[in-house]
């Protein structure tokens, strides 16, 4: 098996002993491991467990106390973030990356039209053809179940599962590798959430996209994560596969997160 | 024949930290090995710790200790502490699992969640949808319920693409946990041709059954899982 060393056997972001504190609070502590280009992470733990920090220092957001987060550029280097210039930053924000906030506001721009939101990402990366523009983003409207006789209409004037929907579009259609998800389906309907769920599921497999989720609901974690890693008091306390983490629960933390989820 | 999974002194406890952090041995010692084109039927009491063993072997429980040797590409891997990305590629390529129940993925077609396998398995969605529509004919499932979620459907229903699901592949080691529970006598008689189907193609299987009738035409041997408790 050794011997069979495919693009997917390298590692695309590894995180090394990440830890973030503020004065004497430590938010997050000593966080280290790989995701592989496919995989898709959750990070779950209730509010306060450091997830949130973790992310934004995974996604170069925010700069580590300690500890360093390495990724794979596209022409296969792995690079230390913190040493990677500003131009070359907002290229991996504009191309290789997306990131999915809980408030689409945060990631739309809500006065421009939905087709705009998602045109400008192509524009970033050097399309000026107007009318190959429109048409990629009207296909992806309908790849995220949204009208396309909306494409005009700005997103404030979309329901909470459109914008959201919207959102996911707007980071997709660059094509990236890796998609950080803050809370993707939090403050949702039930309903809207699963359809959102869904809708993320088949497109995170069809493209073959690495994810790292942070939600506090275990059932996101089950519906669309390979592994879980599951956080408390800023540190990773149970990582393992989904299915093994949520049926097989080992720590007392996550034995506690498991038995509290209302059976459907 | 080639062994395809060899089970060594596999053990398994649940630590249960909520009740005050009391041990709850499951099964210890539990050794046993299947050869390709074999169905192995354990046998034993509920409770006795069958599904956890077929759970262990699934990498959906931890193992506490032992291996569990499986023929993952030619070579035989330890999935006892094996790291999630070997457990994920042994179920993409080498292990299925026909749980009791369907765990269904909300507005998803009953087609697609049939066909999902084969599409992970990088085959084109047209022939995996055209595998899944003649499975579930076969397992009577009427047309016109395809393109509906599972999540609507009957028990024996669901059962029955659940069974649909972990049938399409053609991976060399299937687990199959009380496929015959909840259906008639008619679909019974569907799986037990479809597990003799399997036997041919070479495929080694580890299957739970309670009927006697439905054991003993499947059984080519049966493991007591009453050897591998542990004793009080």
């Amino acid at each position: 098996m050794a011997d069979m060393i495919s693009a997917s056997d390298q590692p695309l972001l590894v995180a090394e002993g990440l830890g973030k504190s503020y004065g004497r609070l430590a938010a997050c502590r000593d966080v280290s491991f790989v995701l592989y280009p496919g995989e898709v992470l959750a990070i779950v733990g209730e509010s306060g467990s450091g997830k949130s920090t973790l992310l934004q220092m995974l996604s170069a957001q925010l700069a580590p106390s300690g500890g360093r987060v390495s990724y794979r550029m596209r022409d296969g280097v792995l690079r230390d973030l913190a040493e990677l210039g500003e131009a070359e930053r907002r290229f991996l924000f504009r191309t290789d990356w997306g990131y999915v906030h809980q408030d689409p506001a945060q990631g739309l721009r809500m006065a421009v039209s939905a087709g705009a939101n998602v045109g400008e990402r192509l524009m970033a990366v050097g399309w000026n053809n107007y009318g190959r523009i429109r048409q990629t983003a009207s296909s992806w409207l309908q790849r995220v179940e949204i009208d396309v006789a909306r494409i005009d209409d700005a997103p404030r004037t979309y329901s909470g599962g459109m914008r959201q929907r919207l959102q996911i579009a707007r980071n997709l259609v660059t094509e990236p590798r890796l998609v950080f998800m803050d809370e993707p389906t939090g403050g949702l309907d039930v309903s809207v959430q699963a359809r959102l769920l869904d809708l993320m599921r088949s497109l995170v497999n069809e493209l073959g996209l690495a994810a790292i989720v942070v939600t506090h609901d275990l059932a996101v974690a089950r519906l669309l994560s390979h592994r879980v890693m599951v956080m408390k008091e800023g540190r990773v306390i149970e990582t393992g596969l989904t299915d093994q983490v949520l049926d097989d629960p080992r720590e007392p933390y996550t034995q506690l997160l498991v038995s509290s989820i209302l059976p459907p | 024949m080639t062994v395809m999974l060899d089970i060594e002194n596999a053990r398994k406890t649940f630590t249960m930290h909520l009740q005050g952090g009391i041990s709850l041995p499951v099964v210890q010692g539990v050794s046993f090995q299947v050869k390709a084109g074999e169905c192995v039927v354990l046998a034993g009491p509920s409770g006795a710790g069958k599904s956890s063993i077929l759970k262990m072997i699934f990498g959906n429980y931890r193992c506490d200790g032992g291996r569990i040797d499986v023929r993952h590409e030619g070579e035989m891997m330890n999935l006892a502490g094996a790291e999630p990305r070997q457990v994920l590629n042994a179920r993409r390529q080498t292990i299925g699992y026909v749980s009791q129940f369907l765990r269904a993925v909300p507005r998803v077609a009953a087609l697609d969640v049939v066909a999902e396998p084969l599409l992970a398995a990088g085959i084109a969605r047209d022939e995996a949808r055209a595998r899944a529509a003649a499975l579930l004919s076969r397992l009577n499932i009427p047309e016109r319920l395809w393109s509906l979620p599972p999540s609507t459907f009957s028990g024996g229903e669901q059962q029955r693409v659940n069974i649909a699901r972990g049938f399409i592949s053609d991976l060399p080691i299937l687990l199959l946990d009380e496929p015959t529970a909840s259906l008639d006598a008619a679909n019974r008689a569907v799986v037990v041709d479809l597990i003799a189907a399997k036997k041919r193609a070479g495929v080694a299987m580890i299957a739970i059954v309670h009927d006697d009738e439905i054991r003993a035409q499947i059984a080519d041997r049966t493991v007591d899982v009453k050897t591998f408790a542990v004793a009080a």
